[in-house]
């Protein structure tokens, strides 16, 4: 068995490519040894700045023999068969091999030299490499056919044992020689073997292994911080970029400025993060310090203070930018920015950002003024099981949209017109002022400097800059974090004004895309409404918002009314709300809740109260884990499977019998007397665990009768009696749930 | 220092050129690196061009932030192998001392959506700062290079400031007399950004654009490239002077870059017809 080594050198891969080729260069390289038959005890990758190598341990020297038979035809068969077999193994027929009967063709081949092999492979490899983008150079490039390459090859290694596996590529050939560090050790090296390979380049001063390299920055920057008597603020990405940027990394501690620190410490981190690659520092306070860490390449002569003097110049230089847009930006009102929102697209079918920002802004004083975003969310979820369901505020009849669309009035608590006849929970107030307001700036920040130069700012310095123009402290927190939640897992806001903006924005978004037709299909969600609605649900169960999604939406869809694609109403709602049972579901299944008790209550239908649904759903998985449950259920199934062998669907109405019935029915029916109001009250007041409770009295007198009664009776009176009971049975059962889509 | 780089260039084979003479945002658009890229002919040179940005202005308050700078621009045809040891090279005969600083290449994939050109390479660094932008060109107006050249531009000011220890731009000494760089341009940044951001008169602007957009087909119908480059050239800076007075909208923005594109490519297609180079 033999160790294998190549070295791939190049001029500088960028740092975000290395992992990439990593992986892909072992993938090729076990797809072409596995094509010749051979496979590797090991495959190891190395990608730095300079280099791309890979070493594969223990392969045989040379591949196994294979012998190849090829059916001819019957030895008795006609000569023009056999010479049209001859024709094609181009053999004679003393070389063919006679069984039973039939003729045969024998090849042996014989096994390859797996440096053969590997001399054919690797140039196979680098020609059809995958770099995500890649590059001609140098004078063979006069044809746009030369080779590629992520930036210009310069050398390649390639040693099977202690051997140079020959072969040329586009001029390159291959051979036992590289160099070390560009600038420690440049002059070339002769390779004896992939076993020594790393402790070879450590001596000319390469790191070749990016793990060892990222273990160093990491513990080093720690360090220097901590001597400092700092703390750095890790950030794996970086370690990973400067690990891609170094061959020798040296971490290096420097200072900035303190009168810096004015800046937000937020463009502080992104600026020397994202443009000098650095890593900042905490304080014991946990305040952003005015320190940093940079990594080098080299070992500098000086100990690394020029190094340090220069980045600190850069990063000095690049927060007096960030302080030039910061103070040039805090200069304009963001009301005063509205002309530049006009002028961005949101999408061509829809307008403008400014459009938009208007429209979000009466979104969210309606949501406020509905009652569906209060002063204090909290008290809604306790609300949750106690009596009156505070949804049903925002459940009532459908007002005329032009309601919405109109009023304009700055209090609406009165609501002139009817835009609803129900009292409301919350009068809006100063909250509907403070979320409009906070809408209305929301998206100012998009057109200032700061957020042109970082556009991952966004929300963050409109918060700072509504702060600075003296809005209210809750207004300014709106706006900087009314993106949130960005995904699964991020925070989400729970401030009402927040909420209120946050709610508002990704409802908008939704129905007007929806509306003009544009949805997410397949892997494509350019405009991330798979994520505004994972947000939108987030919002609303953190909170525990309460309403009717649907209704909500027939609202939102008619203020957006962009007119250019206006679809009638219906099947949009369709689609936006198959869209969120949808995103429910996956939300629901990641967060571990099974699949068929969500499927079980979906199946019920019509319910668009989220937070409602999830209490059910809740309820049920709590109870069907006991034994009332798993008995319910079993009970269950079995009145289910008899009347659906029946042909029994629905409700069939209910009669008292006719006949006497046997005391186990009558004591099912005296249960059912008992369970059913008792159930029903529960589930108009919320209260699912009662209503499940309720229906587990059921289930001995289900039990008993199922012993004790024979349903299928003779009599077609009781027959049909005792299959209506079933019936009963089952709808009382579906007043929480839809029992038959649960599993077990 | 430019006499430093003219020598070192020149020892190796590198055509000495001087600035063109006309408003650019880079010493790319230097006809000797634009048109001269094109085609299969070997093509070595060097030479400074003064750059204008309108938007990089910062009324003189940035100490290394500039509307208008020098850049120093190599450009060699095919890129040679030992391109990277030639630029260290360079680095070392301005006096940049390698044991004590850390030069790094980090990944930089150049675009030029007004030339209709791009290329791979990197920003070299030098302690952090970039001092250089290095790529192979692999496109220029919509050509592919046949074949690519590499191109080194070189921020003379940074590299100054680096080579003279100094922290603001307009600390740099111009002579051994005593002239900083600030007695020099300080003024002219603080007027310029002045009118740059809020004085140059946009109408003005916009009749300028329409004009040398017009003019630039007319000289690509009499089958003059180099007029009509030019005329792309004026384009491009008035395009840039729009964009510092805010009266270009993002959607307006895409065209009016197409529109540029369009003129830059006309150019060159017509300097590859004229040579009689096939695409």
């Amino acid at each position: 068995m033999t160790d294998f080594l190549l070295e791939l050198r190049s001029e500088e891969i960028p740092a975000r490519m290395q992992a990439g080729a990593r992986e892909n260069l072992a993938k090729l390289f076990a797809a072409e040894l596995a094509k010749a038959g051979l496979s590797a005890g090991e495959i190891v990758t190395y990608a730095g700045p300079r280099r791309l190598a890979l070493i594969a341990k223990g392969l045989p020297s040379a591949t196994e023999a294979v012998s190849e038979e090829v059916k001819g035809p019957r030895a008795s068969a006609p000569p023009q068969a056999l010479e049209g077999f001859l024709r094609k193994t181009g053999l004679t027929r003393e070389q063919l091999t006679e069984r039973d009967g039939v003729l045969f063709a024998i090849t042996e081949r014989l096994g390859r030299a797996t440096a053969e092999v590997l001399a054919e492979a690797i140039p196979a490899i680098v020609r059809a490499f995958p770099w995500p983008k890649s590059m001609r150079w140098g004078a063979e490039s006069a044809s746009t056919e030369s080779m590629r390459w992520v930036r210009p090859l310069h050398a390649i290694v390639a040693l099977f044992g202690g051997d140079v596996v020959p072969f040329e590529i586009a001029g390159i050939t291959s051979g036992n020689v590289t160099r070390g560090h560009r600038f420690h050790a440049p002059a070339e090296i002769v390779l004896t073997g992939a076993d020594t390979y790393v402790e070879q380049l450590r001596a000319a001063k390469v790191l070749v292994d990016q793990d060892e390299r990222a273990a160093i920055i990491r513990a080093r920057a720690a360090a220097l911080a901590a001597e400092a008597g700092l703390e750095l603020v890790e950030d794996e990405g970086l370690v990973a970029e400067n690990a891609g940027l170094t061959e020798w990394p040296v971490p290096l501690l420097g200072r900035f400025d303190e009168a810096y620190l004015d800046v937000p410490p937020e463009v502080i981190q992104l600026t020397a993060r994202v443009n000098q690659k650095y890593f900042v520092c905490r304080s014991a306070d946990g305040k952003l310090a005015n320190a940093f860490v940079c990594t080098a390449n080299i070992e500098a002569s000086d100990g690394g203070a020029k190094i340090v003097e220069g980045n600190g110049k850069v990063l000095a230089a690049r927060l007096s930018d960030a302080r030039f847009f910061y103070e040039t930006d805090l200069k304009t009102k963001l009301d005063d920015l509205r002309p530049k929102l006009e002028k961005i697209v949101f999408h061509e079918k829809l307008g403008t950002v400014a459009d938009k920002v208007e429209r979000v802004a009466k979104l969210a004083r309606w949501l406020v003024e509905e009652g569906i975003v209060t002063e204090s969310p909290s008290r809604r979820r306790e609300g949750l099981g106690e009596g009156r369901a505070p949804s049903d505020v925002a459940s009532g009849t459908v007002p005329p949209p032009s309601q919405f669309q109109v009023n304009d009035a700055p209090h609406r608590s009165g609501h002139a017109g009817g835009m609803t006849d129900l009292k409301l929970a919350s009068g809006g107030g100063e909250l509907a002022d403070l979320a409009e307001r906070a809408a209305y700036l929301a998206k100012a920040d998009l057109v200032t400097g700061m957020v042109g130069e970082f556009p991952e700012l966004q929300g963050l310095m409109g918060g700072y800059y509504a702060a600075a123009q003296g809005e209210d402290p809750r207004v300014a927190e709106a706006v900087r974090d009314h993106y949130k939640p960005v995904g699964q897992g991020d925070d989400v806001p729970t401030a009402p004004v927040t909420v209120a903006v946050a709610l508002a924005e990704r409802l908008h978004t939704l129905a007007a895309f929806f509306e003009a037709g544009i949805e997410p299909t397949g892997s494509k969600d350019p405009f991330a409404l798979r994520r505004a609605a994972l947000g939108t649900l987030q919002l609303i169960l953190t909170n525990g918002l309460r309403f009717r999604l649907r209704r909500v939406f027939e609202i939102v869809l008619a203020n957006n009314r962009y007119g250019q694609t206006y679809l009638t109403e219906e099947p949009t709602l369709g689609k936006l709300l198959d869209f969120f049972a949808d995103r429910l579901k996956v939300q629901q299944r990641e967060a571990g809740v099974r699949h068929d008790l969500i499927d079980a209550v979906f199946a019920l239908g019509g319910e668009d109260d989220l937070v409602r649904l999830l209490a059910r759903v809740r309820a049920l998985q709590a109870f069907v884990t006991t034994d009332d449950g798993t008995n319910l259920l079993a009970g269950y199934k079995r009145a289910a499977n008899i009347l659906k062998k029946e042909g029994v669907e629905g409700d069939q109405g209910w009669n008292a019998p006719t006949y006497t019935p046997e005391p186990a029915e009558a004591d099912l029916i005296a249960a059912l007397d008992a369970a059913e109001p008792k159930a029903a009250e529960a589930v108009q007041a919320e209260d699912f665990e009662a209503a499940m409770a309720a229906l587990a009295s059921l289930r001995a007198p289900i039990d008993r009768f199922f012993d004790d009664v024979t349903v299928n009776d003779a009599d077609p009176a009781k027959r049909a009696a005792r299959l209506a009971l079933l019936a009963r049975v089952r709808a009382a059962v579906h007043m929480v749930a839809d029992f038959s889509r649960i599993e077990g | 220092m430019i006499l430093t780089l003219h020598d070192y260039w020149s020892e190796r084979g590198c055509v000495i050129l001087q600035p063109y003479d006309m408003e650019m945002g880079a010493g790319t658009f230097h006809p000797a690196t634009t048109l001269r890229a094109l085609g299969p002919d070997s093509w070595n040179a060097a030479f400074v061009q003064p750059c204008r940005r309108p938007t990089d202005g910062r009324y003189g308050e940035n100490p290394n932030r500039l509307q208008h700078y020098y850049q120093y621009q190599v450009i060699l045809k095919p890129s040679p192998a030992d391109l990277q040891d030639l630029y260290l090279g360079s680095l070392a005969a301005i006096g940049v001392d390698m044991a004590k600083h850390d030069i790094r290449f980090v990944e930089d994939d150049w675009e030029s959506p007004t030339l209709g050109a791009w290329g791979l390479g990197w920003e070299v660094w030098c302690d952090g700062m970039e001092v250089t932008q290095f790529t192979y060109f692999q496109q220029m107006g919509g050509y592919d290079m046949k074949p690519v050249a590499g191109e080194l531009t070189y921020g003379l000011e940074r590299l100054a400031m680096y080579i003279q220890d100094v922290d603001n731009v307009y600390d740099l000494r111009f002579n051994d007399a005593g002239v900083s760089y600030g007695d020099v341009f300080l003024e002219n940044e603080k007027q310029m950004s002045t009118w740059n951001f809020e004085v140059a008169d946009t109408e003005t602007l916009f009749d300028a654009f329409r004009k040398a957009a017009a003019e630039c087909e007319r000289c690509l119908e009499a089958k003059l490239p180099i007029p009509a480059y030019e005329q792309a050239i004026k384009a491009s800076h008035t395009f840039n002077l729009l964009q510092a007075r805010g009266v270009i909208s993002v959607a307006e923005r895409q065209a009016y870059m197409g529109r540029v594109r369009d003129l830059a490519k006309g150019a060159c297609g017509a300097w590859m017809e004229k040579n009689g180079w096939a695409a």
